[in-house]
């Protein structure tokens, strides 16, 4: 096994057991660090995809901006274990077997594509994720998009603000 | 790495973000295992730009094939904060209003 098989099954391995474990937990507060884990193991296979940018972009904006807002609301509302509210084990069986099924449905689905047979993903190479490259197709032919993602934000803005507010 | 590896990853986190919103009562928590999906889908999305990248760079390796993948995945990104920020805002207001974030409090919404 080279190296880069090595990491990539290693942070398979975190990503999918953190996300369990933001499952499982019962403490909010645990919930949201071991989000932040996944999103670190994530950010990981983007370095693996020698896609850098979006690397650092999800470490800052997801593990850095976002999950900070989720712990800072969760608390201020002061959840913590004993008033997390349970489903009942029944609804939880059926909520975990449907998912199952749903993911058993989807990898036969993969299994049988032919054309996946022998298509691989370019790994540690390829200078499409530099940010370089990045930046000269969002400003050139995306720059459209990136404006009107300007007007979105603003709108978000102002209507978090005004759900917000006290009235 | 072949692709296949790839799918079944993201395949795997989707679906536990799937099952989270199906068997958590939290809101907050079922907002989480959103984000969960939608972070499983924009690897998927890279995974997927750097396959194409490596089929039209053996002949070719200036070519940015497979960059737009890397975009949308930008663009998720940015609408995905935009939609963190007002769906905490609106959890918020409804802690203030029932002092719960619990889903089921929610089927009160029509008083």
């Amino acid at each position: 096994m080279s190296t880069i098989e090595i990491l990539f099954f290693f942070l398979s391995a975190l990503a999918v057991f953190s996300a369990i474990m933001v499952l499982v937990s019962k403490n909010p507060v645990h919930s949201v660090l071991w989000l932040i884990a996944v999103f670190f193991a994530i950010s990981g296979h983007y370095v693996l995809l020698n896609a850098q940018f979006l690397a650092i972009v999800n470490l800052i904006v997801y593990a850095g901006a976002i999950m900070v807002l989720f712990l800072f609301v969760i608390m201020l509302m002061n959840l913590n274990s004993e008033t997390e509210p349970q489903k009942h084990i029944w609804m939880k069986l059926a909520g975990v077997i449907s998912g199952g099924c749903f993911l058993m449905m989807l990898i036969s689905l993969v299994r049988q594509a032919v054309e996946m047979g022998g298509r691989k993903a370019m790994m540690a190479e390829g200078d499409t994720g530099l940010i370089k490259n990045l930046g000269k197709v969002l400003f050139s032919e995306y720059v459209v998009p990136f404006e009107i993602t300007s007007v979105l934000f603003l709108s978000a803005m102002v209507g978090a603000v005004v759900i917000g507010k006290k009235n | 790495m072949p692709i296949q590896y790839y799918i079944y990853l993201c395949l795997t986190l989707f679906s536990i973000g799937i099952i989270g919103v199906l068997t958590r009562r939290n809101a907050i928590i079922v907002f989480m295992c959103v984000e969960l999906m939608l972070n499983a889908v924009n690897l998927l999305l890279v995974a997927f730009s750097k396959m194409h990248h490596a089929t039209a760079a053996v002949g070719n390796t200036a070519t940015t094939t497979g960059i737009e993948g890397q975009l949308f995945v930008f663009f998720i990104m940015v609408v995905a904060a935009a939609e963190v920020s007002v769906g905490l805002a609106i959890i918020v207001m409804m802690y203030r209003n029932t002092h719960s974030v619990d889903i089921n409090f929610l089927n009160r919404l029509k008083n």
